[in-house]
């Protein structure tokens, strides 16, 4: 099958696979960190490119399966390559080149044995990521979600010297687990007592609705434990930070995407159930995700954590989206279902750009500073000006600013938010404007987040001396870094041509397209709906405003004499300024903190004023972690000296509790 | 041909009466106040006097301190050119809905805060804080308010939406209702006005706005406070357009745009001198009231959007 005559999409994307499976070994063998970045990683860039080419390809183009003759005797791999994996391939192969590329510079310190296991694990996760989006069986599904867990587990810990990036990432590891377990669950209900778990089977058993939900709440658990759903977020501050900057970029960026590719997988195809509350649900458990997220994000001082709450913001905007759809959907309005669809698959690809883009640039900052917390860089713009100006366009586009990507998927998402009423359930009705509002609230407090991340990383006076010695991003970097940034850009310019690319997806789960609609004026005019509704062009707007700047400026030029001269700043007259008096990333988060303070577990030690040595100290804790997780840990705990209790080292006891149970099946199953 | 010369005409006159406009809010709070006032024609003035005086820069300014006034300006010009001022056939309107009007403000607050914020002296980030915490509340609150409008007129267009409300003027929307309150709330305070900013004192413990342009001098400091005024300007046409859309001469109705201009006069004198008046009779707000004032706005717009679906219902 693999080996047929012509070339299909599937044998080019299972060739990645191979492919940066041997590029992993080879790395591995190799040891060498010259060999390792200089080609290595470029190579597997390359690889993601013809990836990525391979999945744009065969989007819209017929379904490809193949069967591997791999795995258990009777089990064979099942791989398939339809329009929902192609598009989230697409999304793996054109994310990662950025990132594959920027690793190729990032990594160039790091000694050889430890970046040959580096390499070798960096493309086992790459090539897992896209064996869980072909999967076409629940086997192969599980093996390729556990080999991503693994991998992913020993890129986070590949400081495992350091106590906090151990305990980081057996929190990763434990979540990870529970999640998988419900996934299997999952798809063990699916198969319906039929015993064969290829996805196709599971597509035509027509489970009942109490089944059907069961299927789909252990699916939200399973997966929304992998993308960081509240209450399963507590893993994904612990764990970014902890991984080097490349691989957070790929699990911010891209695995946190599997899971909604999961999500999505299940509910919409294998699923597919027209059950209205599903959609509430998810909607409900976005917006507090995404709530949640950003008011975290606003008070973090660590830069990386700080994204990695972004992160959780941006994945509940995404099941927002999800939410949406499943309830257009089930009330059979599946045109609407297609926009709140495409919004929320457009935000994947946008947030794997945005948030790949920024977690390598944190990356940057940290190789030339050496420094995490906000609150000892700053001024940074004057000795990496490439990279700020890089980092202003993620920083901006993640903001949800025209003419950037962020802004269309969340333009698309509240057109679908508008068009809802007309659900023929009042209450829905009711509930959905003031969902919307809080989601305009979230997306309006992001800004917050990044005038405040770009603004203490970048600007002012840089709060250490060290800073002065900060030098520019090498060659593979910047190529990274300006792979994703244009990203960016084009995913923001132009939309309807992105929109195109999404309609095979949406043909395929509801049927319904939105491109026609949106192209109807052309490619210049987004028009999701009816041009007199609504329209939105971004080129437009990013013409004029460059317009509207380069006459200005000229007409400045023209009339002002342009003298300038230097001088320290004004200040309203105060003489001595130092980088101290700036705000800090705490001074700039203490509005938020003072507003939501019920809300976040503030512990802050104030000094008294004749301390010698003043130190203040304020950290925002997550509550769940005492109302929720120590409990679960507690009682865990105590089940288990029950449990212990009937351990007593003493053989004949065994003998007998074997004896009981082989009693009991037999009088239970005879 | 004749909605480009619409869009060219508009484009000029409202990049030349913000001045004014702001210039007779000023006047009308003197005169409420019992001064006699600087004149209407003062913020010209005071440009022209900026644009002669040499430009003084910090020495640690980067290209995005001395960028910004341009990025702010053409972010506010092009805002206050594509709401429908006197008429609503804009060449300009399909790109740029109310939406991402929106996000062209809060495109300008960003650079604004990110400029506070890069000299790093104190009253620059402190301002940047809070112009973004002010934001950050407002811009959902506006949002909302232009969403009651949508639901209304089934449209996010600015200019469908004035079509359609210009012709609704005898139904009474209770919606609406709400929204314009919620909106005063939001001008006030995107424009940086009393109760949540004064724009006339450089005391430390309350300024916004003020505080993030300390550091701006000559031509940078005219255009910041020439595109204020293209903000004003911007927000009241807004709520002319929401709230009083009458005498916008409609698609094709070119007659009608002499007695358009006169209307928009009449509003524009009438709604600064409102103005004015909501300066002089309310006081200055702590800085931490300030959320709770614009949280007021975002739950009375959210409040009108329910009105208007159980209204609908």
């Amino acid at each position: 099958m693999i080996f047929a005559s012509t070339l299909l999409p599937i044998d080019v994307t299972f060739g990645v696979i191979v492919y940066w499976l041997l590029l992993g070994l080879a790395g591995l063998l190799l040891q060498n960190t010259r060999a390792i970045t200089q080609y290595i990683f470029p190579a597997g860039a390359l690889g993601a490119l013809i990836l990525a080419a391979a999945a744009l390809g065969s989007l819209g183009g017929a379904v490809n399966v193949a069967v591997l003759p791999l795995g258990l005797p009777d089990l064979p791999f099942h791989l398939r390559l339809d329009a929902l994996s192609a598009f989230f391939l697409l999304l793996l192969g054109a994310a990662s080149i950025g990132i594959s590329l920027y690793s190729a510079g990032y990594f160039r310190d790091m000694p050889g044995n430890t970046l040959g296991l580096l390499c070798f694990e960096y493309h086992v996760f790459l090539a897992s990521m896209a064996l869980v989006l072909m999967a076409d069986d629940a086997y192969m599904f599980m093996v390729a979600w556990e080999t991503m867990a693994l991998s992913s587990y020993f890129l986070v810990t590949t400081d495992h010297k350091v106590p906090e990036i151990r305990q980081a990432g057996f929190i990763y590891l434990l979540v990870a687990h529970v999640g998988a377990i419900a996934i299997l669950m999952c798809f063990g209900v699916m198969q319906g007592g039929h015993g064969d778990y290829t996805f196709a089977t599971m597509r035509s058993a027509h489970l009942t609705e109490f089944w059907s939900s069961v299927t789909f709440l252990l699916a939200l658990f399973g997966f929304g434990a992998k993308a960081g759903i509240l209450p399963l977020h507590i893993w994904l501050p612990e764990a970014h930070p902890a991984a080097p900057s490349p691989v957070s970029a790929l699990m911010s960026g891209i695995m946190l995407k599997t899971a909604i590719y999961g999500i999505l997988r299940v509910s919409l195809d294998l699923l597919d159930a027209h059950i209205w509350w599903w959609g509430v649900l998810a909607l409900t458990l976005g917006l507090i995700t995404a709530l949640f997220g950003v008011i975290f994000a606003a008070v973090q001082t660590d830069m990386k954590r700080l994204l990695a709450y972004s992160s959780i913001e941006n994945i509940g905007i995404i099941l927002v989206g999800i939410g949406l759809a499943l309830t257009f959907h089930a009330f059979e309005k599946d045109a609407l279902a297609a926009l709140a669809l495409t919004a929320t698959l457009y935000h994947a690809l946008n947030h794997a750009f945005m948030k790949g883009l920024l977690f390598i640039g944190t990356g940057s900052v940290l190789h030339a500073t050496g420094e995490r917390n906000l609150g000892k860089l700053g001024g940074l713009i004057h000795h990496m000006p490439k990279l700020a100006l890089l980092m202003l366009v993620g920083a901006l586009a993640i903001a949800g600013l025209p003419p950037l990507n962020g802004f269309v998927s969340e333009w698309l998402l509240l057109q679908a938010f508008l068009l809802s009423p007309g659900l023929p359930h009042s209450y829905l009705n009711m509930l959905i404007p003031v969902a919307a509002a809080a989601l305009v609230l979230a997306s309006a407090l992001s800004g917050y987040v990044m005038v405040k991340f770009y603004g203490v990383i970048f600007l002012g006076q840089p709060r250490e001396k060290t800073l002065h010695e900060a030098h520019d991003i090498g060659i593979f970097e910047r190529l990274g870094l300006t792979w994703l940034a244009l990203g960016c850009i084009l995913l923001g310019v132009f939309p309807v041509f992105v929109i195109l690319l999404i309609d095979p997806v949406t043909q395929m789960l509801l049927g319904q397209t939105l491109g026609s609609t949106a192209a109807q004026t052309g490619w210049l005019l987004l028009t999701p709906i009816q041009p007199e509704r609504a329209s939105y062009s971004p080129l437009i707007l990013f013409l004029i405003i460059v317009v509207g700047v380069i006459f200005t400026i000229f007409l400045v030029k023209k009339f002002y004499h342009g003298r300038l001269r230097r001088g320290p700043a004004w200040d309203c007259g105060f003489p001595e300024q130092t980088a101290r008096m700036q705000d800090t990333a705490e001074g700039f988060g203490q509005p938020i903190r003072q507003i939501f303070e019920p809300f976040l577990g503030v512990t802050r030690i104030v000094p008294s004023p004749f301390d010698k040595k003043p130190h203040y100290h304020g950290e925002s804790r997550d509550r769940l972690w005492n109302l929720l997780y120590l409990p679960i840990a507690r009682v865990t705990e105590k089940i288990s000296v029950m449990v212990g209790k009937l351990q007593h080292g003493r053989i004949h006891v065994y003998l007998l509790y074997s004896f009981v149970t082989l009693l009991a099946l037999l009088a239970f199953i005879r | 041909m004749n909605g480009i010369l619409l869009q060219l005409f508009q484009d000029t006159l409202v990049v030349l009466i913000a001045p004014l406009l702001l210039g007779w809010v000023n006047q009308c709070r003197a005169w409420l106040q019992n001064r006699s006032g600087p004149g209407v024609l003062r913020p010209y003035l005071n440009m022209v006097k900026l644009f002669h005086k040499d430009a003084v820069l910090a020495h640690n300014a980067s290209p995005m301190f001395r960028f910004h006034p341009y990025i702010l300006f053409a972010c506010m010009w092009l805002a206050a050119s594509l709401v429908p001022v006197i008429a609503t056939d804009l060449p300009l309107s399909p790109a740029v809905d109310v939406i991402a009007l929106v996000g062209i403000f809060a495109l300008a607050r960003v650079f604004v805060s990110l400029a506070a914020m890069d000299i790093g002296t104190s009253f620059g980030t402190l301002g940047a804080r809070r112009e973004m915490l002010v934001g950050f509340l407002a811009e959902p609150a506006l949002l909302m308010v232009f969403f009651t409008a949508a639901a209304i007129s089934h449209s996010t267009s600015l200019t469908t939406i004035v079509e359609t409300l210009a012709h609704k003027q005898f139904i009474i929307h209770p919606s609406l209702a709400f929204a314009a309150v919620a909106f005063i709330m939001v001008l006030l305070a995107e424009n940086a006005r009393i109760p949540v900013d004064n724009p006339s004192t450089h005391l430390e413990l309350t300024m916004i706005h003020e505080a993030m342009i300390l550091e701006y001098s000559a031509r940078h400091l005219a255009l910041i406070e020439w595109a204020s005024a293209l903000k004003l300007l911007a927000f009241t046409t807004i709520g002319f357009a929401l709230f009083m859309p009458w005498g916008i001469a409609e698609a094709g109705n070119w007659g009608a745009l002499p007695l358009a201009l006169a209307a928009l006069f009449i509003k524009l004198t009438v709604a600064g001198a409102g103005l004015a008046l909501l300066e002089t009779i309310s006081a200055k707000m702590r800085i931490f009231r300030v959320p709770e004032f614009m949280g007021t706005a975002f739950l009375l717009a959210v409040l009108g959007l329910l009105v208007h679906f159980l209204h609908g219902n």
